[in-house]
């Protein structure tokens, strides 16, 4: 049993908004919460650089190129970033990558669809990006320091890949009628997925209460969600694209946009492991953490050898 | 260090502009010292957040224990007369 006095004095830091670092007293749940959560964030940003990647060579044009490069590279950065936060909850970097290549580590869904048109490239940055903001925005206010402080730098970062994919969505809505339907079909395949980035809805979401109460989520899925919808709405009307939900619709009286019954049958089957993408994700990332053994070994090797070096001098 | 692993942690320090006091920004993991600094560039300052870089090994770093903060910590309490607020200064008096 933990000291419920220690408890107590947690709770009465985490009600008065006092950040927890990484060397104060913590349950072991709020622990192990977090190592989970800020894993499963870091696999995302890494994973998440795979179905991007699958348009590099095809870029339309040098420009193009190198924004998609940039992006990339900064999702590399917030995996690293999110990766070294949950190292200082005492979890090892090795243990983290075993257990999503294990498969009993998630990452975010959406991930797994695939990315068949550049307009693609436009709808992840435009809604996918929308929606981890509206997430991360939130959770810079998240009770764990080095959490909270990782995701103030992403936020930075991440502003510039909304607007880039909106840009390209843009380009294509104002082109020629078949790149305006390129759009159009990108956001009919990307609506539900982003939707669906905020997890089940609060009555059936298995962490959030002990989450909230705890502070390491401040505001639940479907409060966050709302947000996403009703921001982003606008940004497709104005350049006449239709979202694929009849049920879209704003009400005046809660002044929020009203939605369309969520396909939860669809979130879990992805989640399990059987959407689109889910197996070739995985294969890549195991591949390349394996082809990139030799890589780790002379470095190794190598320190060893600088070690040895300045011992004997 | 023969395993297969990914390296040493670092703590990265970084410094916003000559003049300024150097901030931690976060860590790393790097084999070297020149990886590490390779990787803290790319890492930490892809829009000119900064033009210093310190790096740390993070089993180096000397930290005060949390659990007797308070003893440690306790001999500035009881000494306002270190701050300029203590002093009361004659009426009219400037530039001090």
């Amino acid at each position: 049993m933990e000291d419920s006095k220690k408890l107590a004095e947690f709770q009465e830091k985490i009600d008065a908004d006092i950040k927890i670092e990484p060397r104060d007293w913590m349950p072991e749940k709020y622990r192990q919460n977090l190592i989970r959560q800020i894993s499963q964030h870091a696999h995302s940003e890494i994973i998440g650089m795979q179905p991007e990647k699958n348009w590099l060579t095809r870029a339309p044009s040098i420009r193009a190129k190198k924004i998609l490069m940039a992006k990339i590279q900064d999702e590399a950065g917030h995996g690293l970033y999110l990766y070294c936060a949950a190292e200082t909850l005492g979890v090892k970097r090795e243990k983290v990558l075993n257990l999503l290549h294990e498969g009993k580590a998630k990452y975010s869904s959406v991930f797994n669809y695939p990315t068949i048109s550049w307009a693609d490239m436009g709808a992840i940055g435009w809604l996918v990006d929308g929606a981890a903001i509206v997430n991360q925005v939130s959770l810079q206010g998240t009770s764990y320091g080095p959490y909270s402080r990782a995701m103030v730098k992403i936020c930075m970062e991440e502003s510039f890949h909304q607007r880039q994919g909106y840009e390209v969505i843009v380009t294509l809505a104002k082109g020629t009628p078949e790149q305006k339907q390129m759009a159009q079909d990108a956001l009919n395949r990307w609506w539900w997925p982003s939707v669906m980035m905020f997890g089940p809805h609060d009555a059936e979401s298995a962490h959030s209460n002990q989450s909230l109460k705890w502070k390491i989520k401040r505001e639940s899925n479907d409060e966050l969600r709302q947000r996403f919808i009703d921001k982003t709405i606008e940004q497709g009307e104005i350049l006449g694209l239709t979202f694929p939900d009849p049920d879209l619709k704003w009400n005046e009286s809660k002044k929020h946009y009203d939605f369309g019954e969520i396909d939860w049958d669809e979130f879990w089957n992805v989640v399990k492991g059987n959407g689109p993408g889910n197996k070739q994700r995985l294969k890549h990332h195991v591949e390349a953490h394996e082809n990139g053994k030799w890589v780790r070994e002379a470095a190794i090797a190598y320190a060893d050898k600088l070690n040895l070096q300045t011992k004997t001098a | 260090m023969s395993e297969d692993n990914q390296g040493i942690l670092w703590e990265v320090f970084l410094q916003t502009k000559a003049g300024r006091p150097f901030k931690h920004v976060g860590s790393l993991h790097a084999y070297d010292k020149k990886m590490a600094m390779t990787a803290a560039r790319d890492l930490f300052t892809r829009r000119g957040e900064g033009k210093g870089i310190w790096l740390v090994k993070a089993e180096d770093i000397v930290s005060s224990q949390l659990e007797d903060d308070e003893a440690f910590f306790d001999p500035s309490d009881d000494k306002v007369y270190r701050h300029p607020t203590f002093y009361t200064m004659p009426e009219g008096v400037k530039h001090i």
